[in-house]
């Protein structure tokens, strides 16, 4: 197959594959996903990233996706295809970012070098030399990483905005100019010192930015499934792999046990059930037979099935809702952020200044150059670097100390708009609700029973099954060893302990239930056992502390008002049942337009346009991935906690921002009138500005406990 | 003087070598993957 792909295409043989493998927890997983791949045969070479718990593949064209995903999981891991290597902006654009910042850290570090021996009262010919060797380094400094400053100030400049990167690429370019000027002309003063430190701690910030978000970004992407890269295909008798695009409504698919579907379809031939939970956040699988239809993304969880595509690509039932997000999510992208607001008001006002003490001393009498000169110093002292870096430094830290709490923030803006809701809307199943089955009267088992009960239910992968398994285990139950266990399908499980018959079954008829029940019998004795889908631990205690920051909770759910009845009761909340997608975007739209700015807490694919709608949203890590895609930040775990720990260290974000931007005027006000007088020399600048830039930076760093 | 012109270059020429390790270090991924590095030391065969 190689050979003649060889020979038709000047293509390489072995193509490169990404798989998310988030199995992996220590050295022995990596030594043996990387052997364990490399001895199968097609397989060039296997090479795991553990950071972002991926493994590359190169391999021979003939091996298709599903071939590999089985390999994996022949060596004992469960993997997902991901998109294609080649996209991965966010990494790209961090790296060009972290060269930039160590070509100034070296620069401003030798330049500082120098500035301090001319400051210490080096004069002619070594204060001439000194300068010449700081234009050497500086001016390809300046040239290479400033960079990032000037295309973004002149991208807004052609569209006639400005922004934060206008004053700062006007500062840089002017005092480089000016220093070289001062460097020909064999001045006193040179400013490379200043223009290159500046650009040093300016781009600390935003890689400090862009690192945040990239590292959120892969905990989110590793949480994630995608849908299915293609599959096979049968056509007159033939059987090939046809990938996801190629897809055409009328072919016949093959789908195999714990693949996903790649189009939407109707069943033709088979009997299986199929996992819906990137759809629902639903995890227990529904039975699907012949004349079914089945949706992309659905993965098939126990039999083959045949299918004939119906629609694919853009026109699936996933491609629609997507659509619809991306028009729910237009408000959020206009969202304009603290700091960029900040930079209207700071950049008009800093040129003002500028123009002003310069026109100021040229009427004064001081000539072009000298005027110039002060002008400079106002642009250098007034230049955002602790206002570059105090929005950074604040959400860096807040997000790892979220991160360490089980909170993924995937954008810096987040934060700032989680600290602005006033009102929360909880989507109820599998939100407010764990939104799988738990056993409310396990308190009606005595202590003997209790470990038959748990042997009988770890030997079934029943739903009800494995909740029973989990929760008594959570107790600390061993479990009894039962002989001759037999799974009766659709009845339960059987067995044997001490020589007494042992079932745990689905009710009999004399015990009629409407709700989850199983049945635990030994001999004649029976015990009823029930679930319900239970209320998140702290959920009553979390909306009773947001009720207290003054968000107003409410439940929009699409459930019926009489199961939101006791939960409604139970969180003191309002509620509103039956409400479809539409229905829940124009709750959000209605309170938009009264002024409300909603946090919306949701979990199901019914969610996704609302969670993209809310000026900020919510999701837990169970929740379809949809949802998680939406959510400004994902948390982990059962609790709903994680929701009040979010807002209070929102806020405290919030408030640690606008301290440092008070610290930032603060300075300024002290520095501007200095620079004007004309009174600032290169040496105040650096002091002034290093100084500054600690100050925010140690500010920020409060912030490290504000996820408790 | 004489002393400047000598060290000065040396200065430069060290802390280029480290700008240059340090990009050479980035472009070929010793920053890729940290938490990976610090456990393949504890695979034996490797």
């Amino acid at each position: 197959m190689a050979s003649v792909l060889a020979q038709t295409s000047p293509e390489p043989a072995t193509i490169h594959s990404l798989f998310a493998v988030p199995g992996m927890h220590c050295a022995g997983c990596i030594a043996k996903v990387e052997r364990g791949l490399a001895d199968v045969p097609g397989i060039v070479s296997a090479r795991v990233n553990y950071s972002a718990k991926r493994v590359a593949i190169e391999h021979d064209r003939a091996l298709s996706p599903p071939d590999l995903r089985n390999a994996i999981a022949g060596i004992g891991f469960a993997a997902e295809p991901l998109a294609d290597p080649m996209v991965d902006d966010g990494n790209a654009e961090s790296g060009t970012l972290l060269k930039a910042l160590a070509v100034a850290g070296f620069a401003s570090m030798n330049v500082m070098l120098l500035s301090v021996s001319i400051w210490s009262g080096a004069d002619g010919a070594t204060r001439a030399l000194f300068h010449w060797l700081s234009a050497l380094i500086a001016l390809p400094t300046v040239a290479y990483a400033g960079q990032p400053f000037f295309r973004s100030a002149f991208a807004a400049l052609r569209v006639g905005r400005t922004n934060m990167d206008v004053p700062i690429s006007i500062g840089v370019l002017l005092a480089t100019g000016m220093s070289l000027y001062e460097t020909i002309t064999g001045g006193r003063h040179a400013w490379f010192d200043g223009a290159v430190m500046l650009l040093t701690f300016l781009l600390a910030g935003r890689w400090l930015d862009g690192a945040m978000r990239g590292k959120a970004r892969d905990g989110v992407a590793a949480l994630l499934r995608q849908t299915a890269p293609g599959a096979y295909v049968l056509e007159a008798g033939q059987r090939s792999w046809v990938a996801t695009p190629n897809l055409a409504p009328g072919m016949m698919m093959q789908v195999a046990a714990g693949e996903r579907f790649a189009a939407d379809g109707e069943i033709r031939d088979g009997r299986s059930s199929i996992d819906l939970s990137f759809l629902t956040g639903e995890s227990q699988p529904q039975a699907v037979s012949i004349g079914d239809m089945v949706h992309a993304g659905a993965l098939n969880v126990d039999g083959p099935l045949t299918v004939i595509v119906r629609a694919c690509g853009p026109d699936t039932v996933i491609a629609d809702i997507a659509r619809m997000m991306d028009a729910a999510a237009q408000g959020k992208s206009r969202y304009v952020r603290i700091a960029d607001r900040a930079a209207r008001i700071y950049a008009p006002a800093v040129h003002l200044l500028a123009a002003l003490s310069f026109a100021g001393w040229m009427l004064g009498g001081a000539g072009i150059h000298q005027s110039l000169l002060i002008a400079t110093a106002v642009l250098l002292i007034t230049c955002p670097c602790a206002l570059g870096l105090a929005v950074p430094a604040a959400q860096v830290v807040a997000c790892g100390a979220l991160m360490r709490q089980g909170i993924l923030v995937k954008d810096g803006s987040a934060l700032e708009r989680l600290a602005e809701a006033d009102r929360v809307i909880f989507d109820k199943t599998g939100t407010l609700t764990l939104g799988r089955p738990e056993p409310t009267n396990l308190a009606s088992l005595t202590l003997e029973d209790k470990p038959i009960v748990l042997a009988l239910a770890r030997a079934s992968r029943h739903p009800l099954s494995i909740a029973l398994a989990g929760a008594l285990q959570s107790q600390g139950i061993v479990e009894a060893i039962v002989s001759d266990m037999v799974e009766v399908p659709g009845v339960g499980m059987r067995g044997k302990c001490d020589d007494h018959p042992v079932a745990l079954e689905r009710p009999s008829g004399t015990t009629a239930w409407t709700g989850l029940a199983t049945e635990f019998s030994t001999g004649s004795n029976r015990v009823l056992l029930t679930f319900a889908d239970a209320l998140r631990p702290d959920a009553v205690a979390t909306t009773a502390q947001l009720r207290a920051m003054g968000l107003e909770p409410i439940i929009a759910s699409g459930d019926r008002p009489q199961a939101l009845h006791d939960i409604a009761l139970a969180t003191d909340m309002l509620a509103t049942g039956r409400m479809t997608p539409q229905a829940k975007l124009a709750m959000i739209e209605r309170l938009k337009a009264q002024g409300h700015r909603v946090l919306m807490v949701g979990d199901g694919l019914n969610d996704g346009p609302a969670l993209a709608a809310g000026h900020v949203s919510l999701a837990p890590s169970s929740a379809s991935d949809v949802s998680q895609l939406a959510a400004d930040a994902v948390f982990l775990g059962d609790s709903l906690a994680p929701v009040a720990i979010a807002v209070r260290a929102a806020r405290r974000t919030l408030a640690v921002m606008r301290q440092n931007f008070a610290l930032a005027i603060g300075y300024n006000v002290l520095a501007v009138p200095l620079a004007i007088a004309g009174m600032v020399t290169p040496l105040l600048a650096a002091l002034a500005m290093s100084g500054s830039s600690i100050i925010v930076v140690a500010n920020a760093l409060r912030l490290r406990s504000a996820a408790k | 003087m004489i002393g400047l012109t000598v060290l000065i270059p040396i200065a430069l020429l060290l802390g280029t070598m480290g700008l240059v390790a340090f990009f050479w270090a980035v472009r070929a991924g010793q920053f890729d993957d940290p938490d990976g590095a610090a456990l393949r030391i504890l695979n034996d065969e490797d």
